[in-house]
């Protein structure tokens, strides 16, 4: 894994301890980024009059296609990114197609670059900025391409409107040269390039004439009050096919001669095959073989249910994995980790904890947050051909250069003797962060080299090798005098999902974790007495993340808790959390929520309603929900939800995924929890762990802030903020406190 | 041999007895519109209509379907898109869509009975039908939008 193996040696920065060094800081460029040092990858693959004029664009005389480069796994980012490009370059919807585009450095993420500082977002001291510098040089030197962490849009905002704008200068500048005309006297609209006499000639009959000139690249962004696309509602490419069942999933594709194969690995992650009994399988209808690849078997079969029928049969004996076997030790690993020794990092130290710790009324709480599994509903598959000199491989992922540097090592090949086709995926949450699929697939088609084979992994298969969100835990203290929030002291214990994600690829990671303290570190309440430490729990269930990561727990222990601290200050939980309220742009959100949801404190009734607020991926987040007391339990009547995000690129797809973010927090921390038993997990279909359903998802009203400098993703923070809004409103309905994800566990749901 | 309609045409295939009507459809005739979630009922993405009722292709066993007629997503919009398929698209509904074609077909059938759903109705019907993205709202929203043009 040649690009990997520079990555490591780099060593993955997670933490701050070496970033915050003292790299210089100046002005940086996303168009020389975007534009200048990579070569573009689309060159090598143009046709005959065609132009691209960076990785972004390409132009052929009969279709202009826009590079989307970030993942869709559901988000629409397919969309946001086009619509970026397309607002620049003077298309409207419709006059172009989209693609992935393949694996390249060309398309290393700039927007992760906060997820890699613990800084708040209004933080500019040279200290912030110089620890941004630093993650933004390593980011660009490892070519890291992932989609994640809510980063496409701050990715995308600016470099791919400023990629539109130089392929709509250069077009003009075509355009001038046939003409004869100054391009100060040239305009561009609907794909068109329009001549002072008028004469429109579309991009693609100037793709030719472009493709010879040296790309534009000093151009001006269109103003805001210019834009057309970006901020209103548009229909998302997908939505279409994705309602007449013509969208391809890479479940969906086939190529020439396929044949269908599903696999059955250890269930105790990470054990071995020690012995299997394919006798009855291999007898089974439609099956052509039986392999024993890495850690289990696969059958080849001819229909993708033979496969699982026949792989099911196989009997297997598997070794230990390297983890607990049984869930009682696994919280016994998380409750042992609060010690000295075991400090990831103090995050923040305030006032004087301990003077003020001595106060007689210490309030102390625990709070515990379950593994919880990813499933999407689309199980992990892939498509892979493999040949003697290069290999093929078809699977939605979020990390395309990994991908094709992990199926070069398994096949001997290089990286560039990997074709790899990205896909329209059917969720992913965090899972298609991972390889087994990618890894299983080829080990396969090795076997059956210039086949062309599919694996789809059965549900249960999918449930049993899903590395799990962390599991962790919080040691709260806090004190209150005279309707004051005096002290807090927070201390959360947790596995490393980052860790332990790319510790599988041989990416070893430097410096605390940044995740585990989401909550705690980037608290934005004045607090006189106040301290954030976190824990990292090691020799655990390998973990990884799961959507909005570290904020998934993190924002349940901390909101909680301050929680119970207003409530014992006698305080209204919201206009507490305003009066507390240290950054103009985050108290707007609060006050956003209490005038949408007409907050007057106590409903009575047996109705409650409950607050939460944090930053979470930068973005400051509350959430109001209400719910009542009934007979047979709680039932959630209403959810109102902001967020500030600097630019709401498109209000409906917003919309969608704030809702969505909403019901999955809610969802799982309501009824889904992954345990161990003998190392492998219990759960092993939606019956067990199931998330929410319609009958329980409640109006969700959404409103999404521009009030801030900084642009934002939307997809992680609802998800993080909406378990410990529903434990607050649990708790103002019926006065019991729920410290303890899933809910279901103690208080029943309607 | 075992011979049936899929979406107005006549379709044969000799797989084993015990396949259920989904793989039958994805991997023997190519029609991918119906999605794997679960194999045991609890998601509802591989809803079709057999015989005009909504029904869990992967519990259907092929061999117990011969002279069935079966309606997938492509079937249901082939000649124009039905009035749930704009309400899902003027709504936007899907995210990443997987469910969506499942949500649709089992929403075609509620609507073919109950024209004029309430809010519980949809609950009702829909409940069993999975949505890992969260598009419970627009699912709701839509399925009244579409009962108002029925």
């Amino acid at each position: 894994m040649d690009h990997i193996t520079n990555i490591s040696r780099r060593a993955f920065l997670i933490g701050s301890a070496a970033l915050a060094g003292g790299v210089a800081f100046g002005t940086w460029s996303f168009a020389q980024d975007a534009v200048t040092d990579v070569p573009n990858p689309l060159l090598p693959g143009l046709g005959p009059n065609a132009a691209s004029f960076n990785p972004w664009v390409k132009i052929s005389p009969d279709k202009i296609t826009l590079i989307t480069p970030h993942a869709d796994v559901g988000q629409g980012v397919a969309s946001a990114q086009a619509i970026l490009i397309a607002e620049e370059m003077d298309l409207d919807l419709g006059q172009f197609d989209t693609e992935f585009g393949p694996p390249s450095a060309a398309y290393w993420n700039t927007g992760l670059v906060n997820e890699f500082v613990p800084f708040t977002e209004t933080d500019r001291s040279p200290a912030a900025e110089a620890a941004r510098e630093g993650a933004r040089k390593y980011l660009k030197e490892s070519g890291l391409q992932i989609t994640g962490g809510s980063s496409t849009i701050p990715d995308s905002y600016e470099k791919l409107r400023m990629a539109g704008a130089v392929a709509r200068e250069t077009l003009k500048a075509a355009a001038a040269k046939r003409s004869g005309v100054t391009l100060a006297e040239i305009r561009t609209q609907s794909g068109q390039v329009i001549l002072p006499d008028g004469t429109k000639i579309p991009y693609g009959q100037l793709a030719a004439e472009a493709a010879q000139l040296p790309p534009i690249q000093n151009v001006t962004l269109r103003a805001p009050s210019q834009w057309r696309l970006i901020g209103k509602p548009t229909e998302r490419v997908d939505i279409r096919a994705k309602a007449t069942g013509a969208l391809k999933f890479g479940i969906d594709q086939t190529v020439d001669g396929m044949v269908f194969a599903s696999v059955k690995l250890n269930p105790y992650k990470g054990g071995a095959l020690t012995a299997f009994d394919a006798g009855k399988a291999g007898a089974m209808p439609g099956v052509k073989k039986v392999l024993q690849i890495t850690n289990g078997v696969a059958v080849i079969a001819s229909n993708s249910w033979y496969a699982m029928q026949a792989v099911d049969a196989v009997e297997c004996t598997w070794a230990k994995g390297s983890y607990p076997a049984e869930q009682a030790e696994h919280w016994a690993a998380v409750e042992a980790s609060f010690s000295p020794a075991k400090v990831d990092k103090e995050w923040r130290n305030e006032g004087d904890i301990a003077a003020a710790l001595k106060d007689a009324t210490v309030i102390d709480a625990e709070y515990r947050a379950p593994y919880v599994a990813h499933q999407p509903l689309e199980p992990l598959n892939a498509i892979a051909i493999v040949r003697d000199d290069a290999a093929e491989i078809w699977v939605g992922h979020q990390m395309p250069r990994i991908v094709q540097s992990m199926v070069a090592t398994l096949t001997g090949l290089k990286p560039e003797q990997v074709v790899f086709h990205n896909q329209w995926s059917g969720g992913s949450f965090g899972h298609r962060l991972e390889f087994e699929n990618v890894r299983t697939v080829i080990e396969i088609a090795k076997e059956m080299r210039g086949t062309p084979v599919k694996v789809v992994f059965s549900r249960e298969e999918d449930f049993l090798q899903d590395f799990p969100r962390q599991i962790a835990m919080a040691r709260n203290r806090g004190v209150v005098r005279d309707g004051k929030i005096i002290a807090a002291d927070m201390h959360f214990a947790s596995a490393s999902a980052v860790r332990s994600q790319f510790g599988r690829l041989g990416m070893p990671s430097q410096g605390p974790d940044t995740q585990i303290p989401a909550g705690i570190w980037n608290m934005t309440y004045a607090i006189p007495n106040y301290r954030a430490t976190t824990y990292a729990v090691e020799g655990v269930s390998p973990t990884s993340s799961w959507r909005s990561v570290g904020a998934s727990t993190g924002g349940f222990f901390a909101e909680c808790f301050i929680d119970e601290l207003i409530h014992a200050a006698g305080l209204d939980p919201l206009k507490a959390r305003i009066a507390m309220s240290t950054i103009d742009v985050y108290r707007k959100v609060l006050e956003a929520v209490g005038e949408m949801s007409d907050w007057k404190g106590p409903l009575g009734n047996g109705k409650g309603r409950g607050v939460a607020f944090m930053e979470a991926f930068g973005v400051p987040i509350a959430e109001v929900v209400e719910v009542s007391a009934t007979d047979k339990g709680i039932k959630i009547d209403k959810i109102w939800i902001a967020a500030e995000v600097g630019k709401v690129v498109d209000p409906v797809n917003f919309e969608n995924l704030v809702q969505g973010g909403v019901v999955w927090g809610l969802g799982h921390a309501i009824n889904c929890e992954l345990t161990y038993s003998q190392g492998a997990a219990q759960q092993t279909n939606y019956t067990s762990h199931e998330g929410m359903r319609m009958y329980q998802c409640p109006p969700i009203e959404v409103r999404g802030l521009e009030n801030g400098a900084d642009i934002h993703g939307i997809g992680e923070p609802p998800t993080a903020i909406s378990p410990p809004a529903l434990a607050n409103a649990i708790f103002a309905a019926t006065g019991r406190r729920l410290r303890e994800m899933p809910f279901n566990k103690s208080i029943d749901f309607v | 041999m075992i011979e049936l309609t899929v979406n107005g045409e006549k379709r044969q295939t000799d797989v084993s007895p015990d396949m259920p009507l989904l793989w039958v459809l994805r991997d023997e005739f190519g029609i991918t519109g119906p999605k794997y979630g679960c194999g045991i009922a609890q998601c509802g993405a591989c809803t079709v209509h057999i015989n005009g009722v909504a029904v869990r292709s992967c519990q259907a066993r092929i061999g117990e379907l011969g002279g069935a007629k079966v309606l997938t997503i492509e079937g249901l919009g082939a000649q124009s898109l039905h009035a749930v398929q704009r309400a899902w698209i003027d709504h936007q509904v899907p995210q990443c869509g997987y469910c969506q074609t499942g949500q649709i077909m089992q929403a075609a059938a509620l609507l073919d009975k109950t024209p004029k759903p309430t809010d519980e109705d949809i609950d009702m019907a829909m409940s069993g039908n999975l949505c890992r993205c969260g598009t419970y709202v627009r699912i709701r929203a839509a399925i009244h939008a579409a009962a108002e043009k029925l």
